[in-house]
């Protein structure tokens, strides 16, 4: 870990220790009706059967996560939570780090036949309907050292009002200390050829990272149509990294003020979920800062569950999800044409036990990625959790897939949850 | 990709409450006697039972269900709930799990609608996400439980045709024994036996029987205790899965009736509150 990522961790770990010691003291004071102290210990470990394209670059790596969480809560409901999380990382100095997943105060009332409800502090907010990618969802930066899939998500500072009724869900947003995304680095798998300079990010804006950016949303359930309206003005989540100037030079992570509208919705019938999410996003570079692109996105598809499957309590699900970014072969990410299939099988037994199987499929490039994953509860506090990332496949012209050709992985993950 | 243990498995326990509703007013008998066909006599029990458990407006409970294989092996699940009544409409219900420990926080909300299919939420924590889930699992087992989803969600009179069967003595008590169907398509059942004393209209016994007719599972209820000096509500609910041997146990604690609860309580804004 460099000193200054070290310092950034230290500065969030202590932070964190500063809030949940306020919380504590302030319990003292005013007695909280109710206490609760949960969380996660993990042991985890990823092998990488293929020789790395990269000099440095580890075969595998294991790791330790704590991830607890404090639960306060008064006679009234309002509530204090603090969940950091630390991870050590046995081959990516990058990836050990510490970071507050949590640490907001809850209010919430009722005005008349409304309902009103008020998070101040770093929070996790999640919008979408979508399985293979989450394409509207712009609140909280992606913690992609943690894993390739976008599913992690870094805190984020924030003020987010509710406000709600027979009309539906406003939400408003208010958002500063942006942070930047996380990326692995020389030792690490998973990677480009370049490494990701995590130190000098930059920002369009001149407050830098501090600027304030604006989101609303709005949700709304019409019988079995649900529907999402959003907007998003501020500091983009997606880095824009650009060609280097001189020979050798650093790739670094830039950051735009964009504007992003997006759509999501689902219908639920019967055993079907069709879902569609949509956005124009503006004010951002296209793939290696060849010019400003505005453009539009969607993803649109569906699951079907058969239930009780073969004369047994189990479940299937089947998915398929169709990818579409306007920019197609400038676009920064690697969904601009892609279909997903994946299919679900859960046991429903007393362990909980399921198998997920994930098939993404590159039109464009004919880059094949699978994937998969198990689950299993062990005991009432003990459950592992394995998942495997083949690619199949990469395309010649596929840039940003390119260098991870050598990086399928099996990693297990063995969780004690108290 | 979204993972959860509990995703693909979740019903409503509001069964196991319909199933443990009985209100205790006037002795029921003199309708019952009034109808003539069984199947008249049977949709008259089911209606007084039903009339009998509504009105309690609001409560929260915990349950406790035991699961045992078997070979004997026990895991344990704890949910807290939430049920409000809706005028005209079927209840709206909130779990939320605290047991299994990888599951805690994960939360559950149905909107329950007599004719029509049901509104279900389940919410995330690991994510923070809501998500929308279909209602059309009615056969699968609740969290690896013998309780199918359809035990437990809302029993409503119409979602079932009847016959009475028979009076006979169980317990101290005498119960009237109706068989009754389900209606609409995706139950596992083709018949369940009924036990309803005649004094108090509530259920002591319940006998599923699947799809090809044969006897898959026993429900036993008990421990009674009378609430709001009006609904009988149970302590205890013993299933019995003859096929394959397993067994659960749901027990039930800390009633709390009339608590302030109103719609505001039910709302996907509420889900994601749910810890």
């Amino acid at each position: 870990m460099s000193a200054r990522a070290f310092l950034r961790s230290a500065v969030w770990a202590a932070a964190c220790s500063c809030i949940a010691l306020t919380a504590r003291e302030a319990q003292a004071e005013s007695d909280f009706a109710y206490e609760e102290v949960s969380g996660r210990i993990g042991i985890e470990t990823r092998v990488f059967p293929e020789s790395a394209l990269y000099p440095g670059q580890a075969s595998h790596s294991s790791g330790v996560v704590l991830h607890p969480k404090l639960y306060l809560e008064d006679a009234d409901g309002k509530s204090v939570t603090v969940a950091p999380f630390f991870r050590f990382d046995s081959t990516d100095p990058r990836r050990t780090k510490a970071d507050i997943r949590e640490a907001f105060v809850l209010l919430f009332g009722e005005a008349g036949n409304n309902e009103w409800e008020l998070r101040v502090g770093i929070d996790q907010v999640f919008w979408g309907v979508a399985e293979s990618r989450h394409l509207v969802d712009i609140i909280n930066q992606v913690d992609l050292i943690e894993n390739p899939n976008e599913e992690i998500k870094l805190g984020q500072p924030m003020a987010h009002l509710t406000w709600s009724g027979d009309w539906g869900v406003l939400e408003l947003f208010g958002l500063s200390f942006h942070r930047p995304r996380t990326f692995p680095g020389a030792g690490g798998r998973l990677r480009a050829g370049f490494i990701i300079d995590d130190e000098n990010v930059t920002y369009e804006s001149g407050a830098d990272e501090r600027h304030l950016d604006l989101a609303v949303r709005y949700t709304h359930s019409f019988g079995l149509v649900d529907v999402g309206l959003s907007a998003f003005d501020g500091t983009n989540r997606e880095p824009t990294i650009c060609l280097p100037t001189t020979l050798g030079g650093a790739f670094t992570q830039h950051y735009e003020q964009i504007r992003q509208f997006g759509l999501d919705s689902q219908i639920t019938v019967d055993a079907w979920l069709l879902k569609l999410e949509a956005i124009r996003r503006t004010g951002f570079q296209n793939l290696f800062c060849q010019s400003e692109e505005d453009y539009s996105a969607f993803v649109v598809g569906g699951e079907y569950a058969f239930y009780s499957v073969w004369d047994s309590p189990a479940d299937l699900s089947l998915l398929a999800e169709w990818n579409y970014d306007e920019r197609g072969e400038q676009a920064t990410n690697v969904f601009q044409n892609d279909i997903f299939l994946g299919a679900r099988y859960a046991l429903n037994d007393v362990q909980s036990t399921d198998f997920t199987l994930g098939l993404l499929e590159d039109i464009d490039f004919g880059t094949r990625t699978l994937s998969l994953e198990f689950n299993r509860r062990l005991t009432d506090n003990w459950a592992l959790n394995v998942e495997a990332t083949a690619f199949l496949k990469i395309g010649e012209a596929d840039f940003l897939q390119r260098d991870l050709k050598n990086d399928s992985f099996v990693g297990a993950n063995l969780g004690y949850n108290y | 990709m979204i993972h959860h243990p509990l995703l693909p498995r979740f019903g409503c326990l509001l069964a196991a409450l319909a199933i443990a509703f009985s209100a205790c007013l006037a002795a029921p008998s003199t309708a019952i006697a009034d109808a003539h066909s069984p199947e008249e006599m049977g949709l008259q029990i089911a209606l007084q039972a039903q009339e009998r458990g509504g009105g309690f407006g609001d409560f929260t409970a915990r349950q406790t269900m035991i699961l045992r294989n078997r070979q004997g092996q026990e895991s344990q699940r704890d949910v807290r709930m939430k049920v409000l009544e809706v005028d005209g409409d079927g209840d709206k219900t909130m779990f939320v799990f605290d047991q299994p420990r990888d599951v805690k926080g994960t939360a559950f909300l149905v909107h329950a609608h007599p004719h029509d299919s049901d509104d279900q939420w389940l919410y995330l924590p690991a994510l923070k996400r809501v998500k929308r889930i279909s209602s059309s699992n009615r056969s699968g087992s609740f969290m690896g439980s013998e309780f199918a989803y359809e035990d437990m969600t809302n029993q409503d009179v119409e979602k079932f045709t009847y016959k009475y069967l028979r009076d006979e003595t169980c317990g101290d008590l005498t119960c009237s024994v109706t068989e009754r169907a389900p209606v609409g398509k995706g139950s596992g059942y083709s018949r369940q036996v009924v036990w309803h004393d005649r004094d108090e209209l509530r259920i002591w016994k319940v006998e599923y029987y699947d799809r090809k007719n044969a006897h898959l599972k026993t429900l036993t209820i008990s421990d009674y205790q009378l609430y709001l000096d009006r609904y009988w509500f149970a302590g205890r609910m013993d299933m019995v899965n003859h096929l394959t041997g397993k067994s659960t146990v749901l027990n039930w604690s800390d009633y709390e009736f009339r608590t302030g609860l109103d719609d505001s309580d039910f709302t996907q804004t509420s889900l994601r509150r749910a810890r």
